[in-house]
């Protein structure tokens, strides 16, 4: 039994429309970039075009003559000042990493590292004048390739000795969490079978709708820093720690953010060289990137080589899986840089309950823009290798994908389950999402029309792709995180305060930027409050008045976030009853809530919510020992965190003559627990397949053999539109999270995980036949007809 | 981006525009814009002035010219696709516009703009060059007219001079030839990584007419009037013309880039040509 059902349910479950969407979807609302303070001051940055290279001299003479011009700033000017950007999780304690700076004092590692700030009193002023910057450089070696940086063939930080961050392994064997993987994979050679392949995660970048923005105006007692930022209270307690700014003299507001998905967790050099600025002129200071700069300097995602052994016995059961990462962390470490592959490293074994597992991780720096956080974090990555890796085995095999999946994965009745890499699953039902998914997706017509044109040799062969997935949300229990390398906590506060009118106010400590929360917490607390949808106003985003938080990041905002909101809620009532009680003469414990009243247990005498925080707000007669007021905070720490699961299935056409790529059907059938609105839930899967999808199919950050950003542009960097795919059969399945009181688990990121492996192995299933059995990714038509052309002439990859 | 500062202006006849290109160093043409304004922002040219053609009334238009028609060089990609004297007499030029960019650029971008831009990659060249079109170019000295074939000089490089204008282009009518555009890419708003434009003229069941063009295979389009020849006399089915395009790749220099390799350009080249004959034909 879930809360969910210990009260009238009227809002949460209803599909309605968000009620941020007007002004979010007309753009007429507070964007960073649409603050103009008066007398604000403009940057533009001056970014290295080369990847590695020391700085031999900057001359900014004519830059600081230029019309307009206020001031110019070198890495030889700030080098005190601007202090180090952060790094917030140490993977190891002997985690190595450079120095950070904002702007680049003597060496760039990156192409598009900052390497001046130009301070004008218009934006184009400050943008000719960058022209006018001269940088001379003493170009260095690069370290572009992967595996050739984790050799250390080149290094892209000399002084570090080593392109090396730091190496984590996990052995089941070791933990007690599992059996031995050698042994397993020893015995699977004698009369199992082993799979051994080698998967490619491209290098992506998160391309959000709004581009950075920050506005500072100093002039106030406060230091006010608007962000186009994920996490407005990590960037306040960062400006104090970086630039010596106390915590108490700086405000972050996050206004609207038009999307990040993991792009806008980070604390930038731009943010600190425009609170540098501010402080220095004493002016309000903007800076707002181009599109360009966004492609090449925000942080980047992904960008993994995986190494898998999966061992089997010839009935199809998985019995141990080996995996060896080596994860590019690009030039430096961001916020969490060096935990994305880690994230991803917890959860290969998926939905399956194999006995041994054994992960190592390398983080390795090359001369790239620094990665971290893109939607899905680690557990797209590790998703994709498993899934793959179930078809392959099925295919070597002779079985069908699901049965094997069906096989390996945990049964319905084994939860709460400990994993073998020692996580606990709160709950999920594979069988019937899988069941679901598999009759609205024809599963069996589509299979048999598969081996029709099989025989008869079509030019257009179909594929059919699967995708059985679990994901790790609700980050994060703050001792896990602890006892994991990172420095911050997992919890999350809220406050709900009844006005006078009896309107609520509802403050998050969450900071949506796109994911509707405003409606979604609406409705979680007009029905624990019974009060209307339309008397609820949710508060977010601005440290001033969302005092506590830790932002909105890893699917957390609904399973950790919302939890407080409602204790907050229920502090909130148990702070009415007493008062209810006097105003109605009767005993606290004789006195019921239910929809908006308080009532006297067997009578029709009732006092509603509104009046008492009316009565309260007069103050004229309440008790003695009562608070004068209506307002509650409250915090909730995760125990555990939720996995929420699903079954992707997809079908696509492989046109063998181009190597073109359709998507003919997409069906998901998504498990994220109780739902609070159904159509934010749509939404959210919708964007996130796309999301996948464009991994699968379209997106790759690429870079020439000097480290320059070759797709840097949207011209070249491929971000798909409604029109590149085809509308989606969504449907769910609902197994209530057992780690909350709503039942809730997340969906920001399901989508995303789940359909990667889904279109890869649906190009490789329509292809298997012809000998391929694998393309990397992205599988653009080029590659498509490589595979097909490499295994026609004998060389199958 | 914000681009370099420059100068506008807008003159409202061909003459006042052509003065105004004479009058500056470093002058470009604003065509519409949809490839010109993003060059700017990201400040790869840094022209001192743009003259909008946009208020010369008589640079827009489709008109019937007897045994042609005549396209004015501001006209709107929208207007091409929707006008009946072009959906009539050059079909070919519906197809492809109908797959250039999308509806927002298909409005501020125009005919002239893009053909004067000379893209490897854009669409309507290739049509150009299929139709037989011709080019009527102003000047100081007066108003020419130059072939197709003496128009696309290299990758972004036309026979119109520094201080000329593309004035209108005429297209010899094809009327009753059916027409397609086979554009192959990986989004729907992207350039081509190769496309096959084709018409053909069927009579009695066999192709009596045929003219096959292939976009981005190189620096300019290109034609194969051997493969035309080829297809004159087979009925338009799958293994005759299979066998009659075969050859269109050879002697074309196809870019490499992200998109793919010279080789496989030259694979697909043959295969869209074959497709965009049969559609044509069908």
């Amino acid at each position: 039994m879930t809360a969910v059902e210990d009260r009238p349910s009227t809002e949460v479950g209803r599909a309605r429309y968000r009620k941020e969407d007007d002004r979010l979807i007309t753009g007429r609302t507070r964007w960073t970039d649409n603050l103009t303070l008066p007398g604000t001051l403009h940057l533009a940055m001056v970014r290295s075009p080369i990847a590695h290279a020391r700085i031999t001299s900057v001359d900014a003479d004519d830059a600081r003559q230029a019309s307009g011009v206020i001031a110019v700033l070198t890495g030889a000017d700030l080098a005190e000042e601007q202090g180090e950007l952060p790094n917030a999780w140490m993977l190891t304690p002997e985690q190595k990493a450079p120095a950070h700076p904002s702007v680049a004092v003597d060496r760039v590692a990156f192409a598009g590292e900052i390497v001046a700030v130009v301070v004008a009193r218009s934006a184009a002023e400050a943008r000719d004048a960058v022209e006018l910057v001269d940088v001379e450089y003493d170009e260095l070696p690069v370290a572009l390739d992967l595996k050739a940086a984790a050799a250390d063939e080149t290094l892209a930080h000399p002084d570090l000795g080593t392109n090396i961050s730091a190496v984590r392994t996990f052995d089941s064997a070791e933990e007690n969490t599992g059996g031995d993987v050698d042994e397993a994979i020893a015995k699977a050679r004698e009369g199992g079978i082993v799979i051994e392949r080698e998967y490619r995660q491209q290098r992506l970048i998160p391309a959000f709708m709004e581009p950075r923005s920050i506005v500072v105006d100093p002039t106030g007692e406060q230091l006010t820093v608007w962000s186009a930022t994920q996490v407005p209270h990590f960037v306040k307690i960062f400006i104090s720690l970086v630039l010596g700014v106390p915590e108490h003299k700086v405000r972050v507001i996050a206004p609207d953010v038009g999307g990040g998905f993991g792009g806008k967790l980070q604390f930038t050099p731009e943010e600190v060289l425009t609170v540098i600025a501010a402080r220095r002129t004493g002016r309000p200071c903007k800076y707002t990137e181009s599109r360009s700069e966004s492609m090449m300097a925000a942080h980047h995602g992904r960008d993994q080589w995986q190494t898998l052994t999966l061992a089997a016995d010839r009935d199809g059961t998985v019995t141990g899986l080996k995996v060896e990462l080596l994860a590019d962390m690009g030039a430096y470490l961001g916020l969490v840089t060096s935990a994305i592959p880690f994230l991803g490293a917890l959860m290969f074994n998926g939905i399956y309950k194999f006995p041994a597992y054994r992960w190592t991780c390398t983080n390795v720096f090359t001369n790239k823009t620094w990665t971290d956080a893109y939607r899905g974090a680690g557990r797209p990555e590790a998703t994709f290798a498993i899934e793959r890796l179930m078809d392959e085995l099925a295919a070597e095999l002779d079985m069908d994908p699901l049965e094997v999946r069906e096989k390996n994965w945990i049964k319905h009745e084994d939860f709460p389950f400990t994993t073998v890499s020692g996580l606990h699953y709160d709950s999920g039902n594979y069988e019937a999402a899988t069941a679901k998914a598999k009759e609205l997706f024809g599963y069996d017509e589509l299979r048999r029309e598969q081996v029709e044109r099989r025989d008869r040799g079509a030019t257009v062969q179909l594929g059919l792709g699967i995708s059985t997935y679990t994901e790790m949300c609700g980050l994060a229990p703050s001792r896990w995180l602890g006892s994991n390398g990172y420095v911050g906590g997992g919890w999350e506060h809220g406050s709900v305060r009844i006005l006078p009118t009896g309107k609520v106010e509802v403050v998050a400590g969450t900071s949506p930027h796109g994911q509707g929360h405003e409606t979604a917490w609406s409705q979680i607390v007009a029905d624990r409050l019974g009060v209307p949808f339309e008397d609820v106003e949710v508060l977010h985003g601005d440290t001033q008045i969302a005092a506590r938080g830790l932002d909105t990041y890893g699917s957390r905002s609904l399973a950790v976030g919302a939890m407080a909101v409602l204790a907050a809620a229920d502090k909130v009532i148990e702070k009415a009853r007493p008062i209810a009680a006097h105003l109605l003469e009767a005993s606290p414990d004789d006195l019921e809530f239910s929809e908006g009243q308080f009532q006297v247990k067997g009578t029709d005498t009732t006092k509603a919510l509104g009046d008492v925080a009316f009565a309260v707000f007069q103050g004229h007669d309440l008790p003695d020992d009562v608070d004068r007021s209506l307002d509650a905070d409250a915090t909730f720490d995760p125990d555990t965190f939720s996995f929420p699961h699903g079954t992707h299935l997809c079908a696509v056409e492989v046109d063998t003559e181009t190597g073109g790529t359709t998507i003919r059907k997409y069906v998901c059938v998504d498990d994220v627990g109780a739902v609070v609105n159904p159509l934010i839930v749509e939404g959210q899967v919708h964007g996130g397949v796309v999301q996948g999808v464009a991994q699968a199919l379209f997106e790759e950050a690429v870079h020439d053999d000097a480290g320059t950003l070759v797709s840097g542009t949207l011209v070249d960097y491929l971000v798909p539109s409604a029109a590149d795919v085809p509308s989606f059969d969504t449907d769910r399945t609902e197994t209530p999270s057992s780690t909350n009181p709503l039942g809730v688990k997340g969906v920001g990121e399901a989508g995303t995980i789940a359909s990667t492996p889904a279109v890869v192995n649906a190009i490789v299933d329509a292809l298997r036949p012809m000998g391929v059995n694998d393309v990397p990714m992205p599988c653009s038509p080029h590659r498509v007809w490589q595979a097909i052309q490499s295994a026609s002439t004998g060389g199958a990859a | 981006m914000i681009p370099a500062t420059f100068d506008y202006q807008a003159p409202t006849t061909v003459e006042e525009a052509l003065h105004l290109l004479e009058s500056s160093e470093d002058a470009k043409v604003l065509a519409g814009g949809q490839s010109l304004l993003p060059v700017l922002r990201m400040r790869l040219a840094a022209p001192d002035l743009l003259v909008d053609l946009g208020g010369i009334d008589e640079l827009r238009g489709v008109r019937d010219a007897g045994d042609a028609i005549v396209i004015g060089s501001m006209t709107p990609h929208q207007i091409v696709l929707t006008d009946p004297l072009v959906a009539e007499h050059a079909a070919l030029l519906t197809k492809a516009t109908a797959r250039v960019a999308d509806p927002q650029v298909r409005r501020r971008g125009t005919f002239g703009g893009s053909l004067a831009h000379a893209d490897p990659a854009s669409d309507l060249p290739a049509c150009a060059l299929a139709l037989d079109a011709e080019f009527e170019i102003a000047g100081g000295e007066g108003r020419r007219t130059v072939a197709v074939g003496d128009f696309f000089e290299d990758i972004f490089t036309t026979a119109i001079g520094d201080d000329e204008i593309l004035t209108e282009v005429r297209i010899p009518k094809h009327t009753g030839w059916g027409a397609h555009y086979e554009k192959f890419v990986r989004i729907a708003q992207q350039w081509s990584i190769v496309a096959a434009a084709a018409t053909v003229r069927v009579i009695g069941g066999s192709i009596a007419e045929a003219r096959v063009a292939l976009t981005n295979m190189g620096s300019t389009p290109v034609r194969s009037q051997a493969v035309e020849q080829a297809l004159i006399g087979i009925a338009p089915v799958d293994e005759a013309v299979r066998e009659a395009v075969a050859g269109i790749a050879e002697g074309t220099h196809p870019p490499t880039d992200i998109n793919g390799d010279d080789a496989y350009r030259r694979h697909l080249a043959p295969v869209l040509a074959r497709r965009a004959v049969l559609a044509a034909a069908g």
